[in-house]
């Protein structure tokens, strides 16, 4: 069945030969890796992500993910994964692993009917 | 009077030293540092609009015959006789040559990236010492700008610092480029340090920045940088000088003829 | 699953404006439209750079350089949001430089037009920039998730690209003669080539119904051009410029503008390499291009020796404990 799914994954450089169809020349030799850009638009909230970029290492990635994503003072804190790191679900046992949760309503604070006068809960 | 020219001494390395790294728009080796180094540019840009209206306020104060013995340039004269208060624009577009105050290695060209990258780190290490003192200036707005001015320079700071290193302790070839154009800009860097009359005028009335005193600092961190970028300094020592005296190498006419053109060639419109 | 039950998976979402994520399965040929479609709309950002960029140096005022910077940047910006997107259908930014260098991946031709005068800088902002966003702001809900929130934020920032053009055409036509003549010298020769930026007539563009079905194109090249001229005939007449066009009459009858014949022969002529500037901008980017392989073969190897020296230090400590 896998032969089927075409994994593209972020930064997922070994799978990239079936999208190129026939170049067949595929090669990332002297390109600068490609890292995935999370930006805290304000204090307390959670982090985002916000896009992709190149950079030779780390540092130069938070660096130029301020250059390029916080032009417009939409952040105060980046963080930086380079892509080939991020691990990601299948979309295919999509069912598998989130379906099983649509039928615990229970977790929801919405499900349980109180009275209107009980207060600060 | 003084006051004025010193002003005007730091807004045009801000102007010319952001025009020049403006050239590199569009034509960066990589998408991510042509926007990096675009952001630069407007910073300095930035710098030299908020100093050339402080400039500009100032020499509106000035009575009618101080502003005819100021400046030169046909244009310039024109609008004074007018009787008409003058703006940034005019102090960018409307002065010669002759009436500009930058130190020459602002208006070096940009040859390549290890050109550009030492020049940038030469001006933005003289820059940091010399905003952060500039921040005591009697002067509140000259206070205001270094104050805001120091934020953006810490950042260009650390960028041309890790370009020199990465360029210095890179490949052979990138330390062959960049040692060449540190032993050529090296002649350049003498000017910061050498006090003009403005200088010395407003370092005693304490608005302006003891410039002996930023000298140890700005030499430590040039060596500490160079250092780890495996790059040494050239054995001889003599320096340029002139560009803060008005006297400017070729470099700058064609930056200004360039810079300048609309405003010359279409006078007193607004654009 | 089958490759036809994946297919079947893929038209349902399609159906249901669901949007297709990288990871998901997907129809070769629809990979590869978006591939090629993502990256010259990345390669006319980039190009776009050049034509403008001509003109921050000679910008007339301090506040119109520090804006036209600025917005030249921000192409750079959505080049690299562009490309972003497309490298996550299996290609590599440098694959797609090679393409353009090569001549083999096309960019919009109205960028091979040369920019003479600083009214072109205000022409390019209002009817290129206009005509571009047209084309965007229904790309923001495209079917393929990546490139649907790059043209959000492309969309997001483009807003102040047009009216900054616009405010340019209205200071010089509300100016002296010389800068009239120049506001309406620049909209004769942008004006066409801006009508054919959304390219042929419907009947000679064969791939449209398939790219609406994916909805990676939803609405029609024709649809797009009428009312981009619907609106900016207005936007001319507003400021006193005459679009250039004998034939132009509002037809009471559609609700829309008739307009004259496009000379299609320019358009393909341009495409085909022949315009004004087809070869100063590649070779502008070819330059930039070669010109930074050192620099960024210079930080990818001082990012190496890091990492080594790094991991030494590492091995060091180890063995010292």
């Amino acid at each position: 069945m896998n032969q089927f799914i075409n994994k593209n994954l972020y930064g997922d450089y070994g799978d990239k030969e079936q999208a190129t169809g026939a170049s067949g020349t595929h090669s990332t030799a002297g390109e600068w890796p490609l890292w995935e850009v999370f930006i805290r638009s304000k204090a307390g909230l959670d982090h985002k992500h916000a896009g992709s970029l190149h950079a030779a290492d780390a540092q130069m990635a938070i660096e130029n993910a301020r250059d390029v994503y916080t032009r417009r003072m939409e952040g105060v804190s980046i963080w930086v994964v380079e892509s080939k790191n991020i691990h990601a679900s299948d979309p295919y046992e999509a069912a598998s692993m989130y379906e099983p949760a649509n039928d615990k309503v229970y977790r929801h604070p919405t499900f349980y009917n109180l009275p209107d006068e009980l207060k600060h809960m | 009077m003084n006051q004025l020219l010193y002003t005007l001494q730091i807004a045009d390395n801000a102007l010319i030293i952001g025009h020049r790294i403006s050239e590199w728009c569009g034509h960066g080796p990589i998408l991510e540092q042509d926007i990096a180094i675009t952001n630069t540019s407007l910073d300095h840009l930035g710098q030299a609009r908020s100093l050339y209206q402080h400039a500009a306020d100032m020499f509106n104060a000035l009575s009618a015959e101080q502003k005819n013995a100021l400046f030169t340039s046909t244009a310039l004269q024109n609008k004074i006789n007018k009787g008409e208060n003058i703006d940034e624009d005019d102090l960018a577009y409307l002065r010669d040559s002759w009436d500009f105050r930058n130190v020459l290695l602002t208006e070096q060209p940009n040859k390549d990236w290890a050109y550009t990258i030492v020049r940038s780190f030469f001006y933005d290490a003289f820059n940091f010492y010399f905003y952060t003192e500039l921040q005591k200036s009697k002067d509140s707005v000259l206070a205001a700008i270094a104050e805001k001015s120091l934020k953006e320079v810490t950042y260009h700071l650390r960028w041309s610092s890790e370009w020199m290193i990465r360029l210095g302790d890179g490949t052979d070839e990138s330390k062959e480029r960049i040692q060449e154009a540190v032993d050529n800009r090296w002649a350049y860097t003498g000017e910061f340090f050498e006090a003009t009359e403005a200088d010395k005028a407003m370092l005693a009335e304490g608005i302006g920045v003891d410039l002996a005193g930023i000298k140890t600092k700005w030499m430590e961190r040039v060596n500490a940088v160079l250092e780890e970028a495996t790059l040494t300094l050239p054995a001889n020592n003599w320096m340029h000088s002139g560009g803060k005296e008005c006297r400017h190498s070729e470099n700058l006419g064609f930056v200004l003829a360039e810079m300048q053109f609309m405003q010359r060639a279409y006078p007193d419109m607004e654009w | 699953m089958t490759v036809h039950s994946f297919q079947e998976h893929f038209d349902a979402k399609i159906d249901n404006e669901v949007m297709i994520e990288p990871r998901d399965w997907m129809p070769d040929d629809y990979r590869k439209t978006l591939i090629r479609q993502i990256s010259q709309h990345a390669h006319s950002e980039i190009v776009g750079m050049l034509p403008e960029g001509n003109w921050i140096t000679r910008a007339p005022s301090l506040r119109r350089k520090a804006v036209l910077l600025a917005k030249v940047q921000d192409e750079g910006g959505h080049g690299l949001y562009l490309y972003s997107a497309a490298e996550t259908l299996g290609i590599t930014r440098d694959e797609m430089y090679d393409q353009l260098h090569t001549g083999k991946a096309k960019y919009s031709s109205i960028f091979n037009y040369p920019t003479l005068t600083w009214a072109d800088i205000g022409a390019i902002g209002w009817l290129v920039d206009g005509a571009a966003i047209m084309n965007q702001v229904p790309l923001c809900r495209t079917s393929y998730g990546p490139y649907a929130r790059a043209m959000v934020r492309v969309c997001k920032e483009e807003s102040f690209h047009q009216r900054q053009g616009f405010e340019i055409m209205m200071t010089l036509a509300n100016g002296t003669d010389v800068q009239k003549k120049m506001a309406q010298d620049a909209l004769n020769r942008w004006w066409w080539p801006s009508i054919m930026m959304f390219g042929p007539n419907d009947a000679d563009s064969p791939h449209t119904a398939q790219s609406m079905r994916w909805r990676i194109k939803r609405f029609t090249n024709d649809e797009l051009r009428q009312k981009f001229i619907d609106v900016t005939v207005e936007q001319a007449r507003l400021i006193g410029l005459t679009v250039p066009d004998p034939d132009l009459k509002w037809n009471e009858e559609r609700g829309h503008y008739d307009f004259g014949p496009i000379n299609w022969d320019e358009f393909w002529n341009v495409v085909k390499g022949n315009g004004p500037c087809n070869k100063e901008r590649l070779d502008a980017r070819k330059k930039a291009w070669e010109d930074g392989a050192w620099v960024r073969d210079a930080a990818l190897a001082h990012s190496e020796k890091r990492k080594a020296r790094k991991e030494n230090k590492e091995v060091k400590e180890v063995k010292a404990a």
